[in-house]
């Protein structure tokens, strides 16, 4: 850890990583310390263009964390010359926002752990929440000097599932379902409001339940408190301690909302992010697929 | 229509971009996000004449007016989303003052001409692409 905790919000205090979230207040204080680096993910590949935090630099999830050709993300050379070239060092602390609720930022933070890097943060409220507060955004791009990022290689056993991964998972720990009612019920194959990006078949996989990402998100566009997001995951969906927790929505960016989550802020050991997700179910030959408003069984 | 060709104005905007090092053309994908002209207070006021393009990720609605011949392109989308703006924008420019026939035969593939693809991605591209083909249609119901 290079930069202390943010240890000024007693909302953080009762997660199981308080260090993993920071204040606007606290982010406005240490802009510019050595050894931070602000990062804004957004979808929109242009948002940040017009305005954003002074200094931070942009991480777009399509042209710099996925590879152009396969898809995956970048391997280990290729995350070594975008953080390289992003300023960022392997000791840093980095802090990420975005819009749509940190969707973007906390897709972001899931990839740059499956490098391990370890100091990773998101600034709670996103960028909705700095600007709607008044706070100083620029147009003026910064120019961070090179760093010398290591290649480390991905590892992705403990935070990614893959497909076959999931197809023998079923029936043995939680699935969570991040999507919304109308894509679990099967009344269609993408988000609402979303484009179609090319699933076959719509419903869910069996016994998965369904937790929209949404509901992590306070009227302050915050996470919920730790009591309330209790309330969601154990009460609502049955997660108990030591279960091994599989997310998925329909490209794992919104189940990397609620990986953040269930990893972070609730403190589950051991949860996977299926980014093939419904893209990659919807289209696969043969996989089990439950439709309606029951989790089913296989 | 059997023939396909890209009208002057989308021409030289697509010629602009490629001029451009890749690096440098958001920078212009920004500017034509800024110019997207507010849509007339009767657009404004009449949501339902105009057309959600379900393409987009962002809220993008389009409505195309056929009049004397000439075609007028209007859209809306919100500041949150640039990139959004910025399609909508190109086409608006690009389209308005053009006849039916010049509309339907801009080139369907034309998005992808203006050297955005590694830029923006293909999937973003793609929203550009749902936009002009409810443009064409709309012309080809409204000519």
């Amino acid at each position: 850890m290079t930069i202390e905790f943010d240890t000024s919000s007693a909302k953080f205090a009762d997660y199981a990583e308080p260090g993993r979230l920071v204040t606007t207040e606290w982010l406005a204080a240490h802009l510019g310390e050595p050894g931070l680096v602000v990062v804004e993910s957004d979808e929109d590949v242009l948002l940040y263009e017009t305005g954003h935090i002074p200094g931070s630099v942009k991480v777009d999830w399509h042209t710099e964390l996925n590879d152009p050709v396969v898809r995956d993300y970048v391997d280990g050379a290729g995350f070594a010359a975008l953080l390289s070239r992003k300023g960022i060092s392997r000791d840093d602390t980095v802090v990420i926002y975005g819009d749509k609720n940190n969707w973007w930022a906390a897709y972001a933070l899931w990839v740059f752990s499956l490098f391990g890097h370890d100091d990773v943060r998101l600034l709670d409220g996103g960028r909705d929440r700095w600007i709607s507060e008044g706070r100083e955004i620029t147009t003026e791009a910064p120019a961070p000097a090179a760093t010398n990022y290591p290649v480390v290689e991905r590892d992705d056993s403990a935070l990614r599932a893959y497909k076959d991964d999931v197809v023998s998972f079923i029936g043995t720990g939680p699935l969570i379902d991040v999507r919304s009612p109308e894509e679990y019920n099967g009344e269609r194959t993408t988000a609402p409001a979303y484009p179609e990006e090319g699933a076959l078949r719509a419903g869910h996989i069996p016994t998965a339940q369904s937790v929209p990402w949404g509901k992590a998100v306070a009227e302050d566009g915050g996470f919920r408190t730790r009591a309330e997001l209790d309330a969601i995951y154990r009460d609502g969906a049955g997660v108990t301690d030591g279960d091994d927790i599989v997310a998925y929505c329909r490209i794992g960016e919104r189940s990397s909302h609620t990986w953040f989550v269930l990893k972070h802020l609730l403190g589950f050991d051991k949860v996977r992010n299926y980014d093939g997700s419904w893209t990659e179910w919807g289209s696969a030959v043969r996989v089990p697929i439950v439709t309606g408003s029951e989790p089913g069984s296989l | 229509m059997s023939t396909t060709h890209v009208p002057d104005t989308l021409a030289e905007i697509r010629d602009d971009f490629l001029d451009l090092p890749e690096a440098d053309r958001l920078q212009l994908l920004l500017e034509y996000a800024n110019e997207l002209p507010a849509v007339s207070e009767e657009i404004a006021q009449h949501p339902e004449m105009t057309e959600r393009v379900a393409e987009c990720q962002s809220p993008v609605y389009i409505f195309v007016e056929v009049a004397d011949g000439v075609v007028t392109m209007h859209a809306t989308a919100p500041p949150e989303a640039p990139t959004t703006r910025a399609f909508a924008s190109i086409l608006v420019q690009g389209i308005t003052g053009l006849t039916p026939d010049e509309v339907l035969a801009i080139p369907d593939d034309y998005p992808q001409s203006i050297g955005l693809t590694r830029a923006v991605s293909p999937l973003r591209i793609g929203g550009m692409t749902g936009m002009l083909m409810r443009a064409k249609r709309q012309v080809t119901q409204k000519r």
